[in-house]
């Protein structure tokens, strides 16, 4: 039983390494524009949406006792890294959250900024900046109540690097969610062989098979930076019905969360740990989640 | 300037854009943001303040996940709703069924509904004009099949649940949408994303999403040029309230197939009970114009007499009958007696015609139907509203978790779902209706033969009744 599993372009990660590399960012730029057709090329990342947001959301109501009706995480600060145009900005917007979307490249933003701008609410509660992790770090010190990493990593050129900035943006006890792409010979056939080369629908090259990342590698890595792994799910995206699902194996597609030690000073930089207010011109009065 | 150019234009052309698909690509400009900008947007407006568009925004403002959200309902007519009932009934009456009743209890609507007033009924009881043929429907334990509801007295219920939410459901009564302006697919950028509503007063709003809920001659529909499949029946409805000739426990619902059209009488109360006559123009008129003495025989008759009858179809019915009490010697309940009727409400008498219809389409991006505006049926099997509270239940549940989700809720993704499970749901009922209107039209024997015997059988078939 061949099942065909498909992958889109993948959105570019808020790098740790000051060099963004100019080739994947040429192959993103021809398609800044395509991110709102949920028909087009990044079909595949509006239905996961379906299952990313329940699941970072029903984690962190779990983890809260607050609850405001209608909006599941007013007051939740969270930073998507490599946002991309929006497309997961949007959703946790519209559940309450103060989002703030990075993305290194500049036609992203304004792409993203663009499709905000019509909403007022997320308008306000959305904002965007091209930037990498890297160079956020210093302003942002323990800012944010949530990070998220979402078809990120597999693109990132150090991978400890980035994690150590995640952590350092993350406030104690805030959660980092990352989903990614495995490294096995299943994800070599179906996501590069089968995806790329052979049905065209991701454009070929888009992806390194090198550096997928296995969740065993990810979970030490975390947890060796001062994280704590609480989940590991499979994920499956089924081609005929255009949809993704949970799964046991974690062999393809997968997602993690992981929380940020309570005690402070985790990070073996020197960095002194200072609360700062956020510099994004939102704001919201809300409570730590 | 252009911004104003294209307002100027807008305004002036209000016809739309031809459609290509679901996602219009539309030939003329939609308003640049700018301009735009200017109208409140809400996250839902429902057009159509009937029973039906106001349940519907009442029950997305009784939802949680909306708790946030701006809702708009907009209605032609002045606000509707009275603390107490007069004491003549009105001739428009609902068959509420119990699936119904629910949906009304989940936002608070049945409580109020039950302090005006209704009329539960525990069986119906359909029969033919032209042979003995009967079939009676009742629940094992007894239970309330459903119930008889003014219209007056739902409308009135649903504004009270209105106004409980009115933080997040605005009403707009006597406002009537002249123009819709469809957005282009979603991925073009760089103009609005929303519908544009524009009012009869020239007050113009924006919504994420635009739910046509404004009957069989939809607007909605016919802007977003949905293509509807229609059919006007050569029959009109007369209605009226009818005093019954004694009291009696009036719990029956009673239909009688005539050859020109079903006879329904539904109980309103121990005395007094709603008539819904089908029949031809001519006689709709003729029964309109009658004095009412004259009135009240013609319906006495048309549930008591047998002159369509023939001696064949009764012999072949009997034979039928009596080979059925032998396989199954329960199989046939007791025919009870319909009420006769002694008088009728002075002023109550009043006839609409009849029609069918179906929306090819119930969705596209950022507009759903629902409703009378998705499908209209004849009224003899009584389920025209209740088709259309099904749809709100099957919306309300695809917007809430949709809303949950933070998804976009103009997003055809659930919109699909919604209109896959209802089109499954209502297309056969709507077939079958049709089917039974045309099926009773006749007195020719053999479809005659058939009906009596198909009518027998399933009321001998229990399976069978318990679906329908």
């Amino acid at each position: 039983q061949f099942s065909l599993f498909r992958f889109t372009v993948k959105r570019l990660f808020g790098t740790s390494h000051p060099s963004v590399d100019s080739k994947e960012i040429k192959k993103f730029q021809l398609l800044a524009h395509k991110w709102w057709d949920e028909e087009g090329e990044y079909s595949a990342l509006h239905s996961m949406n379906d299952i990313r947001v329940p699941f970072i959301r029903d984690t962190l109501l779990n983890m809260s006792s607050n609850y405001h009706l209608g909006n599941p995480l007013s007051g939740v600060k969270i930073l998507d890294v490599g946002c991309g145009g929006g497309l997961l900005s949007e959703p946790l917007g519209r559940l309450g959250a103060s989002v703030t979307g990075i993305d290194p490249l500049e036609d992203n933003i304004r792409t993203a900024d663009q499709h905000k701008s019509f909403d007022p609410v997320l308008a306000k509660r959305i904002q965007y900046k091209s930037s990498s992790l890297e160079e956020i770090v210093e302003e942002s010190m323990e800012t944010f109540d949530v990070i998220v990493a979402s078809e990120v990593v597999e693109h990132v050129a150090d991978l400890e690097m980035f994690i150590k900035c995640c952590s350092r943006v993350l406030k104690p006890e805030g959660s980092l969610f990352i989903t990614t792409i495995n490294k096995t010979q299943l994800s070599y056939v179906l996501g590069i062989v089968v995806a790329e080369k052979i049905m065209g629908i991701v454009p070929e090259g888009t992806h390194e098979w090198e550096k997928f990342v296995p969740p065993e590698e990810l979970k030490r890595l975390l947890e060796s930076n001062g994280f704590s792994v609480k989940t590991v799910n499979g994920m499956l995206y089924n081609p005929l019905s255009g949809s993704w699902s949970w799964m046991e194996s974690t062999s393809i597609n997968y997602a993690m969360h992981a929380v940020k030690s309570g005690a402070r000073g985790q990070s073996s930089s020197t960095d002194t740990l200072s609360e700062l207010e956020s510099e994004q011109p939102s704001t919201t009065a809300g409570t730590a989640v | 300037t252009s911004a104003v150019m294209a307002v100027a234009g807008g305004w002036g052309r209000l016809r739309l854009a031809p459609l290509a698909g679901r996602l219009r690509a539309g030939s003329r400009p939609p308003l640049r943001s700018v301009a735009a900008a200017a109208a409140p947007l809400y996250d839902v407006v429902v057009s159509g303040g009937g029973m039906v568009g106001s349940a519907m925004a009442a029950v997305l403002g009784h939802d949680i996940h909306f708790h946030d959200k701006k809702i708009a309902l907009l209605e032609a007519g002045p606000r509707k709703e009275c603390d107490h009932m007069p004491d003549s009934y009105s001739n428009r009456v609902s068959s509420i069924s119990p699936g119904s009743a629910t949906l009304l209890s989940s936002f608070g609507a049945w409580d109020h509904v039950c302090s005006l007033r209704l009329k539960p009924f525990q069986r119906m009881q359909v029969w033919d004009a032209c042979s003995e043929a009967m079939i009676v429907f009742e629940k094992d334990d007894l239970d309330d099949m459903g119930y008889i509801v003014e219209n007056d007295v739902i409308m009135s219920a649903l504004t009270k649940r209105l106004d409980a939410v009115a933080d997040r459901v605005e009403v707009f009564y006597r406002s009537r949408a002249v123009g819709y302006t469809w957005p282009l697919p979603s991925h073009s950028c760089d103009t609005s994303p929303w519908v544009q509503i524009e009012l009869a007063d020239g007050r113009r709003l924006q919504t994420k999403l635009l739910i046509g809920a404004d009957g069989h001659n939809s607007v909605v529909r016919k802007e977003a040029e949905i293509k509807n499949i229609e059919h006007r029946y050569d029959q009109s409805a007369v209605v009226a309230t009818l005093h019954l000739s004694e009291a009696t426990d009036n719990n029956v619902a009673w239909q009688r197939f005539l050859p020109t059209g079903p006879i329904a009488l539904l109980p309103l109360s121990d005395t007094a009970s709603s008539l819904v006559w089908s029949t031809s123009h001519e006689h709709a008129s003729e029964l309109l114009g009658m004095d009412e003495e004259s009135f009240v025989d013609s319906i006495n008759s048309a549930f008591w007499s047998n002159v369509n009858h023939s001696d064949f179809i009764d012999t072949a019915g009997a034979m039928f009958r009596s080979a059925i009490s032998l396989l199954k010697p329960l199989g046939t309940a007791v025919r009870q007696l319909p009420p006769s009727v002694a008088k009728v409400d002075p002023g109550s008498r009043a006839m609409f015609p009849l029609g069918m219809g179906h929306a090819t389409e119930y969705v596209q991006h950022r507009v759903a139907l629902i409703g009378d505006a998705a499908h209209r049926v004849h009224p003899l099997a009584g389920q025209g509203v209740n088709l259309g509270f099904g749809d709100i239940a099957c919306l309300a549940h695809h917007l809430s978790a949709a809303a949950f989700n933070g998804s976009d809720l103009g997003s055809l993704k659930h919109l699909l779902k919604f209109e896959t499970e209802r089109q499954r749901h209502n297309v056969s009922l709507i077939a079958a209706v049709d089917l039974l209107k045309r099926l009773y039209s006749t007195r020719l024997a053999p479809l005659v033969l058939l009906r009596t015997w198909g009518l027998q059988a399933t009321n001998a078939l229990p399976p069978v009744k318990v679906r329908i």
